[in-house]
């Protein structure tokens, strides 16, 4: 008998399926890549749906202008290698047109970006956007449908999903309305890194471990020193091998010590690891138990 | 690959049914806890909740709560799904709570799982509910049903309260097809005979809960079902070499397919040969169920998203007139007037339901006259199409005989629905 697949060959198939399903029956999506993990793993797997064609959706990165440089850089050098076009709209304009009023200076960007997001949407009239959440990043997530609906103002309302049984998705909307649909969905953080080590895929630098200057905050979390975060008064900072387990706006990322310089190493650490991947990594999550929820409800992704 | 893997056994889907408070969020909660998916940081916060709760010890039931509206009103309204790894084998739990859209929740989680747990109260033994949830697991198709009997502790871990259960469970599954059909008695609260067998259960020989998900044999059956293949989309991409490129993506639905199979495609009728297996560049030797693909057919033939294509032994009939049982969704009743679309595979065509012939009830399971549909219902309706459709028995082919019906109006999925083996044929 022929063997059956295994769970990443299984994940995968499902993903395809999805992203087909999102081309089959979306007229205009686009599918969110930022040069991070989880959306480098999306690509591979549009590769496998897709090729020899074409994509049939653009790349879109909302850039809140507090990213790595190393994954910007990534970020392009992708997207040119698929030769795929890449759209990207940034927080800074929507800044300069008074449509995100910030408060402070410094202060994270990463609520905001909803704006910039649904103005992306308006602008290209998307009606599906692709994005790598999972349903194991956090407790409002596990009741996420694949095919998630938002209404005419980008809010998703929990009351209002469809239930999606079998394979069979619903992505049917009127004019304003979109779609999120996320193929990864079923996937876990083990899952991804596991399934990125088979594939070989590239990642950026800063994935893997690396000597940075941080600062130990009484938590445990590290903050990373840059020109956006520098050292606060009284604090003091240590040079340490770290990496970062998810790549996002500087304000609020924060690495994790690690010693893991290859992909082998980090599925090993992934898989043994006591800290959920938002706790460990995420600096403005932790005030409320609800607050991934409430940006949701927002328009976040 | 890399890790320390030896042996991976692939992705098992379940859901777990269970009356409130059999202990479902419990077990769920021991399972996640000591398959070790719970980490730290998790559990620090599950103690702070439960802190604030004015609870002693952790409640691992908290685990599964979702949504703050939910968390509020101390329910939980929704299908969540739950993910744990043994290292073997990958787990999907779709956890389906209890309370009035119970059926509507049920049938979306029993839709995708592979097995499906029921749990039962030693110290309540059956109740109408537990015919419920086994009714709704075989209507389902799901084929591995174990029945879990929960609060050993609370009866002094007596086995003859087990083996009484048992007698009461096993007349009522005598009228339902469950080819699979175990029994455990367990404390998802003290934890034996769930991962760990514990020592208060040791006159129970059989294996424990997890050794049963271990142990659950996938596919067997969709790998030997007639070849079923969707198609979601044409590849033909005219450039460079690739000017004849013609390939057909879609998703192996059911069995298997290798180059010189013939296959019939549908609606058409029209035979042709498979030529290429291709996933991703490669040649397949085989495409098994499961696995997404592109296809490669002999001939030049006319082939578009909605099309299905089959194995020519045994190919579905495409038909305008179907009988099926449905599962109601929808906020609103049937409203015999609306405009509905039956969504098979990658097909769409307009659907009306010309005739409810009986409303299923779940208690007395027989079937009962009925002139309206609301949710949580399950009835047998005939459907007429606008366009056919080429569908089998839901019980022959599990994935080729499931559709979904959307209005056309509100674009809402109303209903789940289970294609009847049909006469007419
Ligand atoms: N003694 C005992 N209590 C249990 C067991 N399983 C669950 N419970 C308790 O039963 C109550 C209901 O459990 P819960 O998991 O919330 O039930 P649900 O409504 O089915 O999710 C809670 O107080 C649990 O602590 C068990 O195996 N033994």
């Amino acid at each position: 008998m022929t063997k059956t697949l295994t769970h990443l060959q299984a994940l995968e198939a499902e993903a395809i399926h999805i992203l087909r399903e999102v081309a089959g029956q979306c007229s205009n999506p686009a599918l969110l890549f930022s040069g991070g993990k989880d959306s480098l793993v999306l690509l591979r797997l549009a590769e496998k749906a897709f090729r020899p064609g074409r994509f049939p959706f653009p790349l879109l990165h909302i850039d809140t202008g507090h990213n790595y440089p190393e994954v910007i850089a990534f970020r392009d050098r992708r997207a040119a290698e698929l030769g795929e076009r890449l759209i990207v709209r940034t927080l800074d304009e929507s800044i300069a047109k008074g449509r995100i009023v910030l408060r402070q200076a410094h202060e994270s960007r990463n609520r905001h970006q909803s704006v910039t997001l649904l103005d992306a949407v308006d602008e290209f009239r998307f009606d599906c956007l692709i994005g790598g959440a999972r349903r194991d990043e956090e407790k409002a997530r596990a009741k996420e449908r694949i095919f998630s609906f938002r209404d005419e103002f980008g809010q998703w309302d929990p009351k209002n999903q469809r239930p999606e049984l079998w394979n069979l998705y619903n992505a049917r909307i009127h004019p304003g309305e979109h779609i999120r649909a996320f193929p990864i969905s079923n996937w876990t953080e083990l899952d991804v890194w596991q399934y990125i080590a088979e594939e070989g895929l590239e990642l950026p630098s800063i994935y893997f471990a690396h000597e940075r200057e941080v600062v130990v905050l009484p938590g445990g979390a590290l903050l990373p020193v840059t020109p956006l975060t520098p050292v606060s008064e009284g604090a003091v900072s240590v040079r340490m091998s770290v990496r970062f387990r998810t790549v996002g706006d500087i304000s609020c990322t924060a690495p994790v010590p690690s010693e893991a310089g290859t992909l082998a190493a980090i599925v090993k650490e992934t898989a043994t690891t006591e800290i959920t991947e938002r706790g460990a990594t995420r600096l403005d999550d932790q005030t409320s138990e609800a607050s991934m929820e409430q940006r949701k409800k927002e328009g976040y992704f | 690959m890399t890790q320390d893997h030896l042996v991976d056994n692939g992705l098992l889907r379940f859901i777990t049914c269970g009356s409130v408070d059999d202990g479902k969020s419990t077990l769920i909660g021991r399972l996640l806890y000591d398959s070790k998916a719970i980490l730290a940081d998790a559990l620090d916060a599950l103690a702070a909740s439960s802190r604030k709760r004015g609870l002693e010890e952790v409640d691992l039931s908290l685990l599964t709560d979702g949504l703050s509206a939910e968390r509020e009103q101390g329910i939980t309204i929704d299908v969540a799904y739950r993910y744990f790894s043994t290292g073997t084998r990958k787990y999907i739990l779709a956890d389906a709570p209890g309370h009035e859209q119970y059926t509507r929740n049920m049938v979306t989680g029993a839709s995708t799982a592979d097995l499906a747990i029921v749990l039962i109260d030693a110290r309540k033994g059956v109740l109408p509910q537990t015919r419920r949830h086994m009714t709704l697991a075989s209507l389902m198709g799901i084929r591995h049903v174990v029945v879990a009997i929960n609060k050993m502790d609370l009866v002094g871990y007596d086995e003859g309260v087990f083996r009484r259960i048992q007698a009461e469970v096993a007349p009522l599954v005598r009228k339902l097809e469950i080819p699979h059909l175990q029994y455990v008695p367990l404390s998802a609260l003290k934890g034996d005979m769930v991962v760990e067998r514990g020592v208060n259960l040791a006159w129970f020989d059989g294996p424990t809960l997890m050794e049963l998900l271990e142990g659950v044999d996938l596919d067997a059956r969709d790998l030997d079902a007639p070849f079923r293949f969707p198609v979601q989309l044409v590849c033909r991409p005219r450039t460079g070499g690739l000017l004849d490129y013609r390939g057909y993506q879609g998703r192996i639905e059911s069995g298997s397919v290798a180059p010189g199979d013939a296959v019939t495609l549908l609606p058409s009728g029209v035979r042709t040969t498979v030529r290429r297996v291709e996933f991703f560049g490669e040649d397949l030797a085989r495409g098994v169920v499961g696995q997404s693909v592109t296809l490669h057919l002999a001939d030049e033939v006319d082939v578009s998203r909605g099309d299905l294509i089959a194995g020519s032994a045994g190919a579905p009939v495409p038909v305008r007139n179907l009988d099926a049982t449905l599962c109601w969704l929808g906020e609103k009743p049937l409203d015999p007037g609306s405009r509905l679309v039956l969504r098979h595979g990658t097909r769409e065509v307009r659907a009306k339901v010309q005739e409810i012939l009986g409303r299923f009830d779940l208690q007395a399971l027989e079937s009962l006259p009925a002139s309206e549909l609301r949710m949580n219902d399950i009835a047998t309706v005939n459907l007429r199409l606008q366009q056919p459709v080429a569908a089998d028995p839901h019980g022959w082919v599990r994935s080729g005989g499931s559709f979904i019906l959307v209005d056309e109006a509100t674009h809402a999925t109303v209903a789940a629905g289970l294609v009847l083996a049909q006469e007419n044929y």
